[in-house]
């Protein structure tokens, strides 16, 4: 065998272990549920969306407009009179619709008479993810057809009036509903921009925090063992949990402390997106108070307890620097799923399985935390604590017992030995 | 009272029986020898004895306390040198003795502190980083931070492991010292001569068991050799 093969065989033999292995496979698994769930959230949104139909107008204009949302959506609620307009928004809001349009009586004679004639939309917004916007995107490229052909009409019949009224003869009233709150003159988009900018900061404060501490901790137990400091440490007269906790909070600490010194930077980066649109949630009660804080604070910090503990977990299996660095993958792949989803889509529209999915992920909870409580969705927050407080219990009890094994001198006798024995045999 | 009573010491490891049902005890004060080739059950012993490794069967009682219940108790008595240990790079040498010194009595970390300069003798050396340090240096840290603690029980596995010959004889004396203080003492080593040295009893390990023990001077002339070494080899080869 040539030097250079032998190199080779030498460097694949080290690398083709269950601690490389595992987590990519793992997170390949993850990631491959993940992806038929987001499919099947995009072909749903995808459909033609689901509206309620007010036409007051019976002239030309009105009919063309009329005809268009026929065919090109899935009217569940159909009237001819704008004294039906909160039976409308309740049936739409009861079909699991996107809007309610009236055709005003006026529509086609304010055309007519070159004046603007104008729609009024009543959106049912369910969530403010960005698939959460599909659906209302789609009618509003519904809403620019219905202008576009209105315009051909007129441009059609020599319309003596000015260029800009023809290209532009129509116009829509907007009020967007949104868990129970009335936004006068708002489109859904225009709500899910700036819930989306608001939110942001807490999803990558917290993937930041995991990443940066949770590789702190694994690294820490990893380095122990290459050190060989670690049976020096276990025969001191201090208790395991003792051992546990102080890496823990260490980690925890420095974590907190690069995260903010990574935020100050986002968050000047962020104060300038701000500035660029969206509108004044704090207008329509949308804020959070100083007890929505310490809820978040008290979701942060349990979050960060189970996620470190779950680092510790798996630092007990690195045996060296080189391992802990693969180990710190799946903690990485952990903190950036939920923060994609929570962007992609609301908690609450997402479907079931991605539901459990995305709670059992402790780093949820902190990511989600700030628009629940921003529309006083305690029940998920508490939940939500309560779950990762008991997982962060689970794990560290688990790290303790594994302290008290003799898996971190020994490195664990295998229950599955053909397994083992499978990633151990000399192939060459 | 013996410091150390081991009875019937059964440790496996999946199907692996590493120590197989081995008995001894340790008087106060007395330097024991675990003596054997390498993969003969002495570090697993050893690590056992420290609290490191949990027992399969068997039973270890140590200054009066049951290894199996009481491993908190024991930590406070103990002290152990592991054969291929190491200290945290990023302290100095001073560093880390203090950062062992802070896990006992506040009102004994100054007496500790000086006691462990003093036998690792590493001069202003002592103030620079641990990664700057020899092999040898570093075993004299160890062996500082092992027997500072005023431990009632030492366990030191191959304590002049990596040492040049000057170095090693001073670290022997400073075993002799301490035990003659009270400390009681147990030892692994493949240094048949130091055994000699050092041990007041020995007992010689292979492949899991004992198959010897007593004094030395007392084996030696039960099996007519010149030497440990020699009885060593007349034992193993029976």
């Amino acid at each position: 065998m040539s030097g250079l093969g032998n190199i080779i065989k030498k460097e694949v033999r080290e690398l083709l272990t269950p601690t490389t292995f595992l987590p990519i496979v793992l997170v390949a698994v993850i990631f491959g549920a993940l992806g038929s769930s987001i499919q099947g959230i995009q072909e749903n949104a995808m459909t033609p969306p689901l509206i309620g139909v007010i036409a007051e107008d019976t002239g030309s204009f009105g009919n063309i407009t009329s005809t268009i949302l026929h065919t090109n959506a899935k009217v569940v609620y159909n009237s001819t009179s704008g004294a039906d307009q909160q039976a409308g928004v309740d049936a739409v809001k009861e079909k699991n619709g996107v809007a309610l349009i009236i055709i005003p009586q006026n529509f086609t004679d304010r055309i007519t008479h070159g004046e603007r004639g104008t729609l009024e939309v009543f959106w049912v917004m369910k969530g403010a993810g960005v698939f959460d916007s599909i659906s209302s995107s789609m009618l509003e490229s519904l809403i620019t057809q219905i202008n576009t052909n209105i315009s051909r009409t007129l441009i059609k019949g020599n319309t003596t009036a000015n260029a800009t009224f023809v290209l532009s003869p129509t116009q829509s009233v907007q009020t967007t509903y949104f868990k129970n709150r009335e936004f006068v003159g708002i489109s859904p988009n225009i709500i899910i921009n700036t819930l989306s900018q608001q939110s942001l900061l807490m999803p990558i404060i917290m993937m930041m925090i995991i990443i940066m501490a949770g590789s702190i901790v694994i690294t820490s137990m990893a380095l122990e063992k290459e050190n060989k400091t670690l049976e020096t440490l276990l025969t001191l007269p201090v208790k395991r949990t003792s051992i546990v906790t102080g890496k823990i909070v260490a980690a925890a600490f420095i974590g907190l402390l690069l995260a903010i010194i990574y935020m100050i930077g986002m968050g000047y980066y962020l104060t300038g997106l701000g500035a660029t649109g969206g509108i004044n949630l704090a207008a329509f009660g949308l804020v959070l108070t100083s007890i929505d804080f310490i809820w978040i604070g008290v979701s942060l910090f349990v979050t960060l307890i189970a996620g470190l503990s779950l680092c510790m977990l798996l630092g007990t299996f690195a045996k060296n620097y080189k391992s802990a660095q693969t180990l710190t993958f799946p903690i990485t792949m952990l903190a950036l799923i939920p923060m994609f989803l929570t962007l992609f889509a609301d908690f609450d529209t997402l479907p079931l399985g991605l539901q459990v999915f995305t709670f059992a992920i402790p780093f949820s909870h902190p990511m989600m935390a700030p628009r629940a409580l921003m529309f006083h969705d305690y029940t998920l927050v508490i939940a939500g604590i309560v779950y990762v407080s008991v997982f962060a219990i689970i794990m560290i009890s688990i790290v303790v017992w594994v302290f008290k094994t003799d898996r971190l001198i020994t490195g664990g006798t295998t229950k599955y030995p053909k397994l083992k024995k499978l990633f151990s045999r000399r192939r060459f | 009272m013996a410091a150390v009573e081991v009875k019937n010491l059964v440790k496996h490891f999946g199907k692996f029986q590493a120590v197989k049902g081995i008995s001894f005890s340790i008087n106060e004060g007395e330097i024991f020898g675990l003596i054997g080739p390498n993969g003969a059950g002495k570090t697993t012993t050893l690590r056992i004895v420290s609290t490191l490794l949990t027992i399969t069967d068997g039973s270890v009682m140590i200054l009066g306390h049951d290894l199996a219940k009481q491993a908190g108790e024991i930590r406070k008595l103990i002290s152990y040198l592991p054969e291929d240990a190491g200290a945290y790079k990023n302290l100095t040498g001073r560093g880390y003795l203090q950062f062992i010194v802070n896990f006992f009595d506040p009102k004994e970390h100054h007496q500790m502190l000086d006691k462990g300069i003093k036998i690792t003798d590493l001069g202003n050396r002592i103030d620079d980083r641990v990664d700057t340090y020899s092999k040898g240096m570093m075993r004299r840290l160890l062996v500082g931070r092992a027997l500072m603690t005023n431990p009632r029980l030492a366990i030191l596995d191959e304590p002049t492991s990596g040492l040049d010959v000057i170095n090693a004889q001073e670290i022997r004396k400073l075993i002799k010292t301490t035990a003659t203080s009270g400390t009681t003492v147990l030892l692994s080593s493949h240094n048949m001569l130091e055994v000699e040295y050092l041990c007041d009893r020995i007992a010689l390990i292979s492949e899991g068991k004992i198959v010897e023990a007593g004094k030395p001077r007392t084996l030696m002339e039960k099996y007519k050799a010149r030497n440990i070494e020699e009885v060593f080899i007349e034992v193993v080869h029976e």
